[in-house]
């Protein structure tokens, strides 16, 4: 039994007097212990939900929330308020976006951090100063007993995700969910953010599902990869088959507009045709149909199901030939 | 050239210093660079000590009636400065001087009073309505919105005159409760904003308990614009407590040193000697500038908008 059982999870956003809009249409996926799942998607493809939905974080009110989320057997979906926030942040940590935004302005990083120790684990203050102090050490930050003291403002961005990642793995938890963790820190922090995930998720066993639009984010830390569009996986795959042998066409147009290091000098970048703001609801055919080079006369007719295979799950029609160049060397 | 070096670097200096300050610590620095700020802060800090000493260093006794003033009062005459009398007498020949001074501490008890019990009351149902929303918004913003609909003025006027006898306490609750709506939408406006803000997702996400993210996380988060408004009311709440007496609202005791009261008494004399009724008109003006001056620069300087 996997860790964590996403089971055709679907995430439906209703305000009265308005159209109900499906962010999550049925995601199904599963993460094992110490495994890195991505989900990959551009912005709206519904990734940020899923994984809101999973923490159990989206507003009572005006969404509908059905499926299952199975965390080591128990469908957290089921569980009343109280149970859930018992287990958020013991079992399930997450890691969002904007480290600044993440953190309260007004108290000091270190009561941050035995905030979510003493809630948990029952220790004491004093003892909680301490293990924060190594928990900081631990993540790469120096001098963290100074900076249990210090205020977000006062720390840099790399070092204030350093941070939330530490509070976020405080309780040891099985599952951590990244939320584009690296998208506000410039390149030489995200890859060391990321070298400290890859490296915590291997020393610790916690399986990680990193959210992310980057495809090199992708490369460098998943096991397997979910590639979602408007709100459905539209490919399923592990990393290697997945950037050496794309099918499907939106994987395939993601990788053929990045540039490459390797390519010739004025070779122009391929972009994918058109905006989200063109999906075609998912009941009539492909969402993807009408940006899709590939689209048949069928795919705005019938809706392409999600198909498994040896090594991958395809939802496509007229899938991209195998070989076909775009693929990015995958780095080892 | 040089000039611009050093002004740049003095900048730079003052960059490096306040990212190693917290976020007061860094208003204060800005406050008392802005003479604004400091006037303010001037004219409150003279109203403060005044109201505290002046009955000990009020020359006369404020109640008293002076035979040396009664002597000289006539229907169409008040006596004005002589010696041990500042600023002579008033309407009942009692010393005018010792009686200003002594008004400053009824204003500052109504003023303070009507604001703490505006402020407590207020900040109760805003912070309800910011931490439950739902419903409980819901309801609580609705019965705000009902207070918020009648002019303050006349909301105060209605309660102290529902009163069966008027009392400075009366005065109190009066102004008091006209403050509440302004406190109760600005922390439940600010408390709604942090409820959406990232840091209060991420404390949610760590499991923290409710209470937790409330107190710890919204609460602090969402002072500083009550604190800002709580200056500003005082200014208003010196007003609106003199214009209750002004207008026979407040302690129905006419040998009261109030300074509404002692404008509302004046009238009759304004031709006699107009200084009767000038001089309270003042000290209520500077009194509720001091305040305003104060606040504003305070929301200035509080203002993340205005940092650098």
């Amino acid at each position: 039994m996997a860790l964590l059982e996403v089971r055709d999870l679907r995430v439906v956003f209703q305000r009265r007097g308005t159209e109900p809009f499906t962010a999550v249409d049925g995601v199904s996926f599963d993460v094992d212990p110490g495994q890195t799942v991505g989900l990959v998607g551009e912005s709206g493809c519904g990734k940020s939900v899923t994984s809101l939905a999973i923490m159990g974080l989206l507003p009572s009110r005006g969404n509908k929330v059905s499926g299952q989320v199975r965390f080591e057997g128990t469908d957290l979906l089921t569980l009343s308020d109280k149970d859930m926030r018992d287990r958020r942040g013991r079992d399930l940590g997450m890691v969002f976006q904007d480290p600044l935004s993440s953190l309260n302005p007004v108290i000091p990083i270190g009561l941050q951090v035995t905030e979510v120790l003493e809630r948990h684990r029952g220790m004491s203050r004093k003892a909680a100063m301490v293990e924060a102090a190594d928990l900081l050490g631990r993540v790469g930050i120096p001098d963290p007993q100074r900076r249990l003291s210090e205020y977000p403002h006062q720390l840099s961005g790399g070092m204030r995700q350093r941070a939330l990642i530490a509070i976020a793995l405080a309780c040891r938890p099985r599952l951590l969910i990244a939320d584009e963790p690296t998208t506000a820190l410039d390149v030489t922090i995200q890859a060391q953010i990321l070298a400290l995930l890859k490296e915590l998720v291997r020393d610790t066993g916690t399986a990680l599902i990193m959210i992310t639009h980057d495809l090199g984010v992708v490369a460098g830390l998943c096991d397997e990869v979910n590639v979602l569009y408007g709100g459905r996986v539209v490919e399923k795959a592990a990393r290697y088959p997945l950037f050496a042998d794309p099918r499907h066409p939106y994987t395939h147009g993601l990788l053929a507009s990045i540039p490459r290091l390797d390519g010739a000098r004025g070779e122009k970048l391929v972009p994918i045709k058109g905006s989200v703001a063109d999906n075609i609801p998912w009941d009539h055919g492909c969402a993807f149909a009408p940006r899709c080079p590939n689209a048949l006369p069928v795919c705005r007719e019938v809706t392409p199901e999600l198909e498994a295979g040896d090594v991958r799950s395809l939802r496509c029609h007229n899938p991209v030939l195998p070989g076909t160049p775009a693929a990015q060397e995958v780095p080892a | 050239m040089t000039s611009l070096l050093k002004r740049k670097r003095a900048r730079v200096d003052a960059l490096a210093e306040s990212a190693g300050t917290s976020l007061a610590a860094d208003a204060v620095k800005r406050m008392l660079r802005s003479p604004v700020a400091l006037l303010g802060a001037f004219l409150v800090l003279l109203f403060l000590v005044l109201a505290i000493v002046a009955p000990f260093i009020a020359p006369k006794d404020p109640y008293q009636r002076y035979p040396e003033l009664l002597a000289e009062l006539r229907p169409d005459f008040i006596p004005g400065a002589q010696p041990g009398f500042l600023l002579g007498g008033d309407e009942l020949g009692r010393d005018f001087f010792s009686r200003l001074l002594v008004g400053a501490q009824q204003s500052l008890v109504v003023g303070v009073g009507a604001t703490l019990i505006g402020l407590v009351l207020g900040m109760i149902i805003g912070g309800l309505a910011g931490a439950f929303g739902g419903w409980v918004d819901s309801w609580l913003m609705r019965f705000t919105d009902i207070m918020l609909s009648i002019p303050s003025l006349l909301l105060a006027i209605s309660i102290a005159a529902l009163a069966s006898r008027g009392s400075q306490t009366t005065v109190i609750i009066a102004v008091a409760v006209t403050t509440v709506p302004i406190f109760a939408r600005l922390l439940r406006g600010a408390m709604l904003a942090q409820r959406h803000s990232d840091h209060v997702l991420a404390a949610t996400a760590l499991g923290v308990r409710r209470r937790t993210v409330v107190f710890r996380h919204m609460l602090p988060n969402s002072l500083g614009p009550v604190i800002v408004q709580a200056t500003l009311t005082l200014a208003t709440a010196i007003i609106e407590a003199a214009s209750l007496s002004f207008l026979g609202l407040g302690d129905p005791d006419p040998s009261r040193a109030e300074w509404g009261l002692m404008l509302g008494n004046s009238q009759r004399y304004i031709d006699v000697k107009p200084e009767l009724a000038f001089y309270p008109a003042v000290a209520i003006i500077i009194v509720a500038l001091g305040f305003t001056l104060l606040g504003e620069s305070l929301r200035e300087a509080l203002d993340p908008k205005n940092r650098r």
